[in-house]
């Protein structure tokens, strides 16, 4: 598959954002050559504020501007904004439902090399428990490009989980991101996979695998955790009978948790999910990494077995 | 340079609509303190202590500095008030009744379920709460939110931010008074009402914050020391900031915790507990 960046397309989208709305406003805490807000920083500097490293004081000040009318993006990695603002994000953004879009880039394990301080595999589970915020996972970078566009249009507030590294595209172009509305990927009769973010690419590829032993898998990718499309999930468990959830992030909290709150209550089916259970991930490249925590197209393929012969 | 506008201590301000004589901000402080007395014992929980400390800062503020217009709580060309030491909420709710934002007879209702009047300040809820707290050590990074914006769109409204000296405990109060003076924000006034005490005892036993005022001088931001149940000293400190150029103002107070009531005064007992109906009716007494 090609593969593109998530994060580099969402810098380019900010630009694009930035001429069509001038209250368009951007704040960074200092990671902006990474986050790619640098990218709006040098067309509309007026319109950029570098917090440096004050994350806490960043979210401050976003629900200030946001309350006098400004629509906000605030970028940093995905753990200094999501778990060290945890209380910010919840007095200030998520009890006055203020407009300002999280778009944090570094979620995950395949941030990689810099180690578990830089993996946030906690943040779904954080920012879903937060009454009003919408919570998206986009797939590819097509998506990524939409969700911005989206969040940019929308009132309220808003979390999108990007990577580092370049991730495969999943979608053509022209793809139309609809908030809330999970996209069946394939479809297909025996089971589904739900999964999200880089995970998506990882159930195409497991579907394709077990289309050849003659398991007929489908693959919807969620992206919107929240508000989620409970009629996707509910008429996925009705058609298939066996559900498999897979994120990269821990087991609690995250979509697992939520797809089988939907499916316990509206449609019990043999569930398993792929994850990253209940513990940190050491240094390594992301490739090496997912290998070696089973976020892989071959653990899909072992869970989709199982939850099968279970049904 | 926007922001730029003279207020008088004893002329008229062409904005505040109150713009009462010091006479009668003394009287007007005293009613609210008596809102703060009742609505705390109605209650039966709340924070009488830091309320009393910033009654005559709150009724300066709302009575004399502010352009504020309590029919039109939205007015965008308003000062802001936050209150970033939230759980001070009586003395705030006593002034934006007293100002007409809701009716006096509301203030019965404080803590109480469906009541407009949270326990700690919620911009949700409340007419004239610009932002909701109670976490603390965040008010002041709300406050350079909005006057960014003031900057970003040439508005003159200045931004008046009330914290406690506890609250400068938070990491957070000095992650903003770096980036405060950082940006230069002259339209921004902090003040700190620094009663000297916390929930559990004298902030100078419980973790030092002195030399306070030299702190915020070594941070870029111009200081003034005043005796914040002294009006001359309240207007002239918020008079004196809107002339500073090119860095923000704090106005270190130095109030007395349960001011007004001689058994709440520097009694850490009543930092978060309401006073009995006995005690409530005594403290009336001496706030006549």
């Amino acid at each position: 598959m090609a593969e593109a960046s998530t994060r580099e397309i969402y810098g380019k989208t900010l630009v694009e954002l930035g001429r069509q709305n001038k209250d368009i406003v951007v704040l960074d805490a200092d990671l902006s050559p990474s986050t790619m807000t640098n990218f709006f920083a040098r067309e509309f500097p007026e319109r950029f504020f570098n917090c440096g490293l004050e994350e806490q004081n960043m979210i401050g000040i976003a629900a200030g501007l946001a309350v006098s009318g400004k629509t906000v993006f605030a970028s940093t990695f995905v753990v200094f904004v999501v778990c060290r603002c945890f209380d910010q994000l919840r007095l200030y953004l998520s009890q006055p439902k203020l407009n300002v879009k999280i778009v944090a880039t570094h979620g995950g394990i395949t941030v990689g090399e810099d180690g578990s301080s830089h993996h946030a595999i906690e943040d779904l589970a954080l920012c879903c428990a937060l009454p009003g915020f919408t919570v998206v996972v986009p797939a590819d970078a097509i998506e990524a490009a939409e969700a911005a566009r989206v969040a940019a249009s929308i009132h309220g507030p808003f979390y999108v989980r990007l990577s580092r590294p370049k991730t495969p595209i999943v979608y053509p172009e022209g793809y139309h991101f609809t908030l809330g509305k999970a996209v069946t990927m394939k479809q297909g009769t025996d089971a589904t996979v739900i999964a999200v973010g880089v995970m998506v690419a990882k159930a195409l590829e497991a579907a394709d695998i077990l289309a050849r032993q003659g398991i007929d898998c489908r693959v919807i990718n969620i992206h919107t955790l929240k508000p989620l499309d409970e009629a996707a999930i509910v008429k996925a468990a009705s058609d298939t009978g066996a559900i498999v959830v897979a994120e990269e992030h821990l087991a609690q909290g995250g979509l697992g948790s939520r797809v089988a709150q939907t499916v316990a209550r509206e449609k019990p089916v043999p569930m398993e999910f792929v994850n990253l259970g209940d513990k940190y991930a050491l240094s390594g490249k992301a490739d090496e990494l997912l290998q070696r925590y089973g976020l892989t197209a071959e653990r899909i393929e072992e869970s989709v077995k199982s939850a099968v012969n279970r049904k | 340079m926007p922001n730029h506008r003279e207020v008088s201590p004893e002329s008229a301000s062409p904005s505040n609509k109150f713009n009462l004589s010091k006479v009668e901000l003394k009287e007007i402080a005293k009613k609210l303190r008596r809102h703060v007395i009742t609505m705390t014992a109605t209650a039966g929980s709340g924070h009488p202590g830091g309320s009393l400390s910033a009654a005559d800062i709150i009724t300066a503020l709302y009575f004399k500095v502010l352009r504020h217009k309590p029919e039109n709580p939205q007015w965008s060309d308003r000062d802001r008030f936050i209150l970033s030491k939230g759980h001070a909420a009586p003395i705030l709710y006593a002034a934006l009744a007293e100002t007409g934002y809701f009716p006096v007879a509301e203030l019965a209702t404080l803590r109480k379920l469906d009541s407009r009047l949270q326990g700690h300040a919620d911009s949700k809820f409340t007419p004239g709460v610009e932002m909701s707290a109670g976490s603390l050590g965040m008010g002041l990074s709300f406050s350079i939110g909005i006057a960014l914006a003031a900057r970003l769109d040439a508005k003159t409204y200045r931004t008046y931010v009330l914290l406690s000296d506890g609250e400068c405990e938070e990491g957070q109060t000095w992650e903003a008074a770096l980036s405060a003076a950082h940006f230069k924000l002259d339209n921004l006034t902090a003040i700190v009402d620094y009663n000297g005490m916390q929930l559990s005892g004298w902030t100078r036993d419980i973790m030092n914050l002195e030399p306070f005022t030299g702190k915020w001088q070594a941070f870029g931001w111009h200081t003034t020391d005043i005796d914040g149940h002294d009006f001359d000293q309240i207007l002239s400190a918020c008079q004196g900031a809107e002339k500073i150029k090119g860095k923000p103002t704090v106005i270190v107070a130095r109030t007395i915790k349960g001011k007004g009531v001689s058994f709440m005064e520097n009694n850490v007992a009543f930092h978060g507990k309401a006073p009995t109906w006995e005690e409530a009716e005594r403290a009336l007494k001496e706030l006549e």
